[in-house]
């Protein structure tokens, strides 16, 4: 390099030289301040913004499921129980070659093609370190056969998870019901955020009316993933509020007594305790088994118990509707006496059949050859149709729509239980809107002894014959006794629902119709006199005949002429004992002809059962 | 031990008191982000130690070599480095990019060996001409830049090679190239933009257009720069705190120890940590440009100018890279980032500007 002679030149290279460092510089200094312009705009004005995304970015928030609320008799039974169901899981980063472990796998536990195939999809669409269920429910053998040889199977657990047990099974479907999965309708109607980690929701009976008492309220635990989404751990975690207990005043002593009583004919039967309203047995027979349906009833189970003729499907107690019959004739008889068109000794003459004026037609008793002069004791205690045909058409429907509506015919009881059915009381307006005719007087009539379009739930006739023992006072029934929160011991009391006394005021009302219900069972003549033989306490009933078969005018027809499906239906209301009654019944027996002979002998069992078995009963009064 | 005539270290070993500092603290903080970048790897924070050490190594080796010296060999390294990039490009390896030269056990880039050599060479060729520099000069600069530069394109990498050819046309700039020259070289860049847009490579393309609009593909190639942005934004003010970088920690920031380890110091130090390094960077950029002010030859003016302002250069791509300003083409932080190659680079023209000033007085002398 030469240093040398121009020395002007160089010095004018240093001076451009110079000018050009400050540019550089002034440019750099442009340029830091972009930067830190920009890192200002990250790092102050949008922290907050990048700080959320960041958060999200890492925090992952899992639901955990409450454990749903137990489910328990009035005397102590479980009747939803939450137990361990095991299925097998796989890791996948874990197993090795899984393709060759689960065909070992086959060689102690069954699995079918279906199970392998959605295994496989599974294992094709999650990530590696995801647990994937291979099989559920294990049976004790299976999960006891792996345990054993769990080493070769690396990346493959037995996981315990809670499910809905029912220990009675098909005895107590009918009002406890059963959870399912939810299904797409259900998941608009919940709040997502409680139920983000539940997969079972009530579908019927108390499961499902009191699902927000049993659900409880869902837990959350916030963890921490990579970007992958492995979760690293656990950063906050709140417990979730398991669901509260409920306590049923349903007596399992009384229910299976009461489902034996049918001995597998179909039919329903109800309880209630007057005084509270408690429901003491609520039974649909024949049912079904409710846990089939938890993690989902297969199709051909399913198919055969919707197809099968018996219909163990339907809850005949909630919504099965039959004609009451002759069950309606104590309201009947409260109402005659009310309205001052009889006294109690007053007589009608029963000739065996009745006759509009001017009408030929003849509504007949069932006592062909008549009863006679019949007072209003006698009218129960025989159940004469022509002394409540004359009585009907005194009243007319008007007043006896008032009066039988009042006594909760035609309007749901208000038990809490969901799907219940209202039944029908009809009239005028009623006719005119269904059917677009008017009422005839003839209508009337039948519908004085419960026939026509009257009809009835075996809930209603054991809620009428629960507000006839109260002398008026209606509670609305309640299967649920009280609530109880495991977790802090809390109690809550379900407070009976008292609606205004029906519109009987004086008091030789009640009394007339407690007697002549009495006389039913007691009387030498009563319809169901045989029921009361041997008994301890003093009861009341009404027998009814529910006719599914219209019988031609002069015919007569043996009830063994008749195909089983179509004969008549046994009713039977009760209440025990007379004074402060304790229980009150309504029991219907499909096709069972006869009030007294197939219904009223139920009763009685469940009196005794009531009364002698159970601590509640008390057979004084 | 006997440590030569003036018995000051420092001075004997021609070693820059303020630079080495400033190095030495660039350094530690870069040793302290990337213990907590790695997870936590003693291992790899004790590999880029070493690798500092030989920095630091190279850097004062060179520092012993007199300006006058390293002209001399400044054309015999930048041949050296041609030889090499020709090789590369034959029988280079790497993943889908022909960048590294393995000679036994040694792997590196010669490309960035290109990033000394060019301006070196840049600055020896030019310091005997009368400067400004005429038309034909400029030419012939233009060559000993381009060469390179479009060997390095093709292996390719891009950023590599803008920065090398950034190098030595810092030179041609500090030797007093008008201003209207560059108007005019502006102009016809502005003009050739679209043809170079037809001959660049689709990931090139596609990193300009993943800066323009990061949001566009969040998973593919916008997501790098998502992700250091929320990284760099969620630090606030002062930082998560070191080893507490969620973004960092939980694999959301790719090539977080290398060329974004800057996002990571941005999310556990926050802005007053972002401000804290910069001011260690201005203290050897200050020191460089004092130098450069200083040295007493057009070749170290030259070289130390241009140095100063490549390694401005670096920092500023890098930041602006990881804060979503710049497109995504691969600079690492010097002194910081993971990785020996630029390292050593980087020292060792650090260990340039030590010679220049180191040398002066022996100038003088003579």
């Amino acid at each position: 390099m030469s240093f040398g002679p121009r020395m002007k030149e160089r010095s004018r290279e240093v001076q451009i030289f110079h000018r050009r460092i400050i540019v550089a510089v002034l440019g750099m200094l442009v340029l830091l301040g972009v930067l830190v312009a920009r890192l200002v705009y990250l790092q102050l004005m949008s922290h907050d913004h990048y700080t959320t995304l960041s958060l999200e970015n890492r925090l992952r928030v899992l639901p955990i499921a409450p454990t749903r609320g137990l489910i328990y008799s009035r005397d102590g039974v479980l009747l939803a129980d939450n137990r361990t169901s095991f299925m097998l899981e796989v890791v996948p980063e874990k197993a090795g070659d899984i393709e060759q472990a689960v065909g070992r796998l086959r060689q102690f536990i069954e699995l079918d093609d279906e199970q392998l195939e959605r295994f496989r999809t599974e294992l094709r669409q999650r990530r590696r370190f995801d647990t994937i269920p291979l099989k559920n429910n294990l049976t004790e053998q299976e999960v006891a056969v792996f345990s054993v040889n769990r080493q070769q199977f690396p990346g493959f657990n037995i996981a315990g998870r809670l499910t809905r047990y029912y220990p009675l099974g098909s005895q107590m479907a009918a009002v406890v019901g059963y959870v399912g999965r939810i299904n797409e309708a259900e998941l608009k109607r919940i709040d997502p955020a409680d139920y983000s980690g539940t997969t079972h929701i009530g579908k019927e009976g108390i499961e499902r009316s009191y699902e927000d008492v049993l659900h409880g309220t869902a837990g959350y635990q916030q963890v921490e993933v990579n970007a992958e989404g492995r979760v690293l751990r656990v950063v906050e975690r709140s417990a979730p509020v398991p669901g509260r207990d409920l306590h049923l005043s349903i007596d399992t002593r009384l229910q299976a007594a009461a489902i034996d009583s049918l001995q597998g004919r179909k039919g329903a039967i109800v309880a209630i305790e007057p005084e509270t309203g408690a429901v003491l047995a609520f039974v649909s027979n024949p049912s079904f088994d409710p846990n089939e349906f938890v993690n989902g009833i297969s199709t051909r189970l399913y198919q055969s118990l919707r197809e099968s003729p018996d219909r163990p499907l339907f809850n005949r107690a909630l919504q099965g509707l039959y004609p009451p019959g002759s069950t309606v004739k104590p309201m009947m008889a409260a109402g005659a006496i009310e309205t001052g068109l009889r006294q109690a000794g007053d007589r009608t003459y029963c000739p065996g059949w009745f006759r509009l004026p001017n009408v030929s037609h003849k509504y007949r008793c069932w006592q062909k050859v008549g009863h006679g002069g019949v007072d209003l004791v006698r009218s129960l205690a025989e159940s004469c149709d022509v002394y409540y045909y004359a009585l009907a058409k005194d009243l007319g429907i008007d007043r006896m729509h008032t009066l039988l509506t009042d006594f909760g015919f035609g309007v749901p009881t208000g038990v809490d239980l969901p799907g219940e059915l209202s039944g029908l009381m009809p009239s005028r307006d009623w006719k005119k809107r269904a059917r677009k005719q008017p009422w005839y007087p003839g209508e009337t009539l039948v519908n004085g002894i419960g026939q026509g379009f009257m009809l009835a739930t075996p809930l209603q006739l054991a809620y009428t014959a629960s507000v006839v023992a109260n002398r008026g006072r209606k509670m609305s029934p309640r299967v649920v006794a009280r609530i109880e929160d495991p977790a802090t011991g809390e109690v809550e009391q379900i407070q009976a629902v008292v609606s205004p006394s029906v519109a009987i005021a004086k008091p030789e009302a009640w009394t007339a119709v407690v007697n002549g219900m009495h006389e039913v069972v007691q009387g030498q003549r009563g319809t169901a006199r045989a029921t009361s033989v041997g008994a301890s306490y003093q009861f009341a009933g009404k027998t009814g005949t529910a006719q599914l078969f219209g019988i031609k005018q002069n015919v007569t027809l043996k009830n063994e002429d008749i195909v089983k499906h179509l004969r008549d239906h046994a009713l039977f209301i009760a209440f025990a004992p007379l004074e402060q009654p304790r229980i009150a019944l309504g029991i219907i027996v499909e096709n069972g002809e006869s009030g007294s002979k197939a219904a009223a002998p139920i009763a009685r069992a469940l009196f005794d059962a009531y009364f002698l078995t159970t601590a509640y009963g008390n057979a004084s009064g | 031990m006997r440590l030569g005539r003036s018995g000051n270290l420092l001075v004997d070993l021609h070693i820059d008191a303020p630079l080495i500092g400033g190095v030495l603290l660039l350094c530690a903080v870069g040793l302290s982000v990337l213990y907590s970048a790695s997870d936590h790897s003693l291992e790899v924070v004790g590999k880029q130690g070493v690798r500092m050490l030989m920095g630091l190594t190279s850097m004062i080796a060179i520092a012993q070599l007199s300006p006058l010296r390293l002209a001399r060999w400044s054309p015999i390294i930048y041949t050296l480095g041609m030889v090499l990039l020709i090789a590369t490009a034959i029988v280079g390896t790497g993943r889908g990019a022909h960048r590294w030269l393995e000679i036994g056990p040694l792997r590196f880039q010669p490309s960035e060996i290109m990033k000394l050599a060019v301006p070196l060479t840049v600055a020896w060729f030019l310091s005997d001409k009368l400067l400004p520099p005429r038309l034909s000069v400029i030419g012939a600069t233009l060559l000993i830049v381009v060469i390179p530069g479009a060997f390095i394109i093709e292996q390719p990498d891009l950023g590599t090679a803008i920065l090398v050819m950034a190098a030595g046309l810092l030179v041609l700039f500090f030797a007093g190239i008008s201003w209207r020259l560059m108007g005019i070289a502006t102009a016809v860049g502005i003009v050739c933009a679209p043809i170079g847009w037809y001959t660049m490579h689709d990931y090139q393309r596609q990193r300009i257009i993943t800066m323009l609009d990061p949001a566009a593909d969040p998973l593919g190639a916008g997501y790098h720069i998502i992700q250091s942005t929320i990284a760099v934004g969620s630090g606030g003010w002062s930082g998560k705190g070191w080893l507490n970088g969620t973004q960092s920690h939980l694999e959301f920031l790719p090539e977080r120890a290398t060329d974004f380890i800057f996002a990571v110091y941005c999310e556990e130090f926050g802005l007053l940590g972002v401000l804290v390094l910069l001011a260690a960077y201005l203290l050897v950029l200050i020191r460089g440009i004092t130098i450069c002010v200083n040295a007493q030859d057009g070749f170290s003016r030259l070289i130390a100018a241009s140095l100063t302002f490549t390694l401005f250069i670096y920092i500023f791509v890098n930041m602006g890279m990881v804060t979503g300003q710049l497109p995504v083409v691969g600079v690492p932080l010097p002194l910081i980032s993971y990785g020996g190659t630029s390292l050593v680079t980087i020292m060792t023209g650090l260990g340039i500007l030590m010679s220049i000033q180191t040398h002066r007085r022996f100038i003088v002398e003579s």
